[in-house]
């Protein structure tokens, strides 16, 4: 374990990205101790604030540092409460996602026969087409708010997971450690819990970090287009859009802030996950 | 015929597994290999109770197939292995932990994500032989008995080296209590040096808790060391098998004479190292030859030899050959 830690510090980008990480995280869970305003409380916002320009000293009495929005809300406190959602909807997705792939992928892997033929060929139908249309319909149909946003990012997601826990479950179960547990005779149960499973969530964790900052992406994308969530409760995709029909305006701040947040967070969270994939793809090891 | 472990008519066929392209292409004409593999056909033994059967035979004879199979891991196509009477495996799952198995490479055989202990502790812990109060004394006391350190029970697999590994497989597989153990080429992959250190202990631990083995090995020394008995295999068949003395002394069956001479010897007389290979290769098990499988590698083969297969003398009798013109009876 120190000798991953180890091997992992001596790339520094992905140090950096890591500590990028850390502080994002970091101040979305404490954006309601950071952030000057509650940009949820529509009763604490004043028009009169509305597209003032960044440093501008609003009705509140302290400077808006990144300006604020149409509606006169705190654009930093707007992206701490933004950052706090889309992470939410990453992590929750990627969770679930992570683990209804990983249950298909290892029951495929076991199981063999028709089941491995159905579930693996849906799996391959479904990577053959983009995730953001399927995103799109079901939130379409299944209406917006956050289960239904959850419902649709896992749904455009699992299958990658499936993918990735089929082939390192199927090429576990060859193994002679596998078999000497059958020879024991341990339980199938035992088998795949405690002997196949630990040894695929190494991958799995890998491609779960990289699908976090898909969904955050997905999920600010489907938000942009009007499909994500509420406006109330705005995340870093829909203040993007929200800005973005004053972009020509000058008032380019309503938009880019958030931008910028958006894309640190997913290039950070990338590159944490490219270093964990080389870490433990033995390939790639020097 | 009687005896601890029991084999009757064991087979086992691998049918290749053909996707929906394959099969098309096959029906097409393309080259896709459809046929069967028999990589044992018609098996039968017993191994006696304390007794050990060497199984010897060369890569892709089925040995250890037919081990796999003994040892409750593999379902035979037909034919059965009973223990004391009762199926080792019953609807495609082993029933008993009567019988326990060494695997060959103790690399791939731990699993690497558990200590040591949890490695060793695991299946009597499922099957209710030892207390959850009682295993870290358990775990120490069978690392004791196969040479370790009792400290080691919390370290990972990769902090061993082969031969070591290799004694934490041989503590779990004991640490069930069996009366029977498969050793699967359990020395094969192993330094020269740790083979005999590991072979010993196999020795000790036989006579210490009266096991009845079926060792499985390609290597004929080895056999020879640690066998009562000896079973050589030719192409997924038992074609001799005797008192491993007698077997060895005198070889029956031409295959036998062939794989003995073809082991390297250092000669004292002449200082030359002389060892004749067998000639020819090994038959595709896809489409083993018609008659006797050894004939077209045989130098006494005739044409009865090509038609007509020899069958094992009924495996109750102490020694058996298959083969239509033998090597004379040893002198008794």
């Amino acid at each position: 374990m120190s000798g991953f830690w180890r091997e992992y510090a001596e790339n520094r980008i992905a140090l950096l990205a890591l500590l990028v990480v850390a502080v994002l995280v970091g101040a979305a869970l404490g954006a309601p101790w950071i952030a000057p305003q509650d940009p949820y409380d529509l009763a604490g916002l004043d028009l009169m604030d509305a597209r003032r320009p960044p440093g501008h000293v609003g009705s509140g009495g302290y400077v808006h540092l990144l300006g604020t929005d149409a509606q006169g809300r705190d654009l930093f406190s707007a992206i701490l409460y933004g950052l706090r959602i889309s992470l939410q909807m990453g992590l929750v997705a990627g969770a679930v996602a992570m683990s209804i792939g990983a249950l298909l992928g290892i029951l495929a892997a076991q199981a063999g026969g028709w089941v491995e033929t159905a579930i693996m060929r849906v799996v391959d139908l479904q990577l053959s087409f983009p995730a953001i249309l399927l995103a799109l319909v079901l939130v379409a149909v299944l209406g917006q708010g956050k289960t239904q946003l959850v419902i649709a990012l896992v749904a455009a997601q699992y299958a990658y997971f499936a993918r990735t826990a089929y082939g390192a479950a199927s090429a576990e179960r060859r193994k002679d450690y596998v078999e000497a547990a059958a020879a024991t005779p341990l339980s199938t149960a035992r088998i795949v819990l405690r002997h196949v499973l630990p040894n695929v969530m190494p991958p799995l964790i890998v491609v779960g970090t990289v699908q976090v900052a898909n969904a955050i992406s997905l999920e600010a994308t489907l938000s942009f287009l009007g499909l994500g969530l509420p406006p109330t409760e705005p995340s870093l995709g829909m203040l993007i859009a929200n800005g973005f029909q004053y972009m020509m305006s000058g008032r380019t701040w309503i938009s880019v802030y958030p931008g910028i947040a958006l894309i640190v967070l997913i290039i950070a969270i990338n590159l944490v996950g490219d270093q964990l994939r080389d870490q433990t793809n033995p390939r790639l090891r020097r | 015929m009687t005896g601890l472990v029991v084999a009757e008519g064991l087979t086992r066929r691998f049918d290749p597994r053909l996707s929906l392209g394959d099969r098309i292409a096959a029906l097409l004409g393309a080259a896709v290999e459809t046929r069967p593999v028999r990589a044992v056909t018609d098996v039968s033994f017993v191994v006696r109770q304390g007794e050990t059967l060497g199984l010897v035979g060369e890569s892709g004879c089925g040995k250890s197939t037919l081990g796999r199979m003994v040892a409750g891991i593999l379902p035979p196509t037909s034919g059965t292995v009973r223990i004391g009477g009762a199926p080792v495996m019953r609807g495609g799952r082993k029933t008993t932990t009567r019988i326990q198995t060494v695997f060959q490479d103790p690399f791939a055989s731990l699993n690497p994500r558990r200590r040591i202990g949890k490695i060793i502790s695991e299946g009597p812990l499922a099957h209710g032989l030892v207390t959850r109060a009682r295993v870290p004394a358990f775990v120490a006391e069978w690392l004791a008995r196969v040479g370790l350190d009792p400290a080691v029970a919390t370290r990972f697999p990769h902090q061993f080296s082969g031969g070591q590994r290799q004694r934490v497989a041989i503590a779990r597989a004991l640490a069930m209590k069996p009366d029977i153990l498969v050793c699967d080429e359990p020395v094969a992959s192993l330094d020269v040096s740790i083979q005999a250190q590991i072979l010993n202990l196999f020795l000790e631990l036989r006579e210490a808790l009266g096991l009845t083995c079926l060792f499985i090995s390609h290597d004929l020394s080895v056999v020879r060391h640690v066998s009562h008995r000896v079973a050589i295999m030719y192409l997924g068949r038992i074609v001799e098998v005797g008192p491993a003395a007698q077997v060895y002394a005198a070889p029956r069956h031409p295959y036998t004479r062939a794989l003995l001479d073809s082991v390297p010897r250092l000669r004292l007389d002449d200082a030359a190292v002389s060892f004749r290979p067998i000639a020819g290769e090994l038959p595709s098990p896809l489409a083993p030859p018609p008659g006797c499988a050894f004939h077209p590698r045989c130098p006494r083969a005739s044409e009865r030899c090509r038609r007509e297969r020899p069958e094992l003398a009924a495996s109750a009798e102490e020694a058996a050959v298959a083969c239509h013109h033998p090597h004379e009876d040893p002198v008794a």
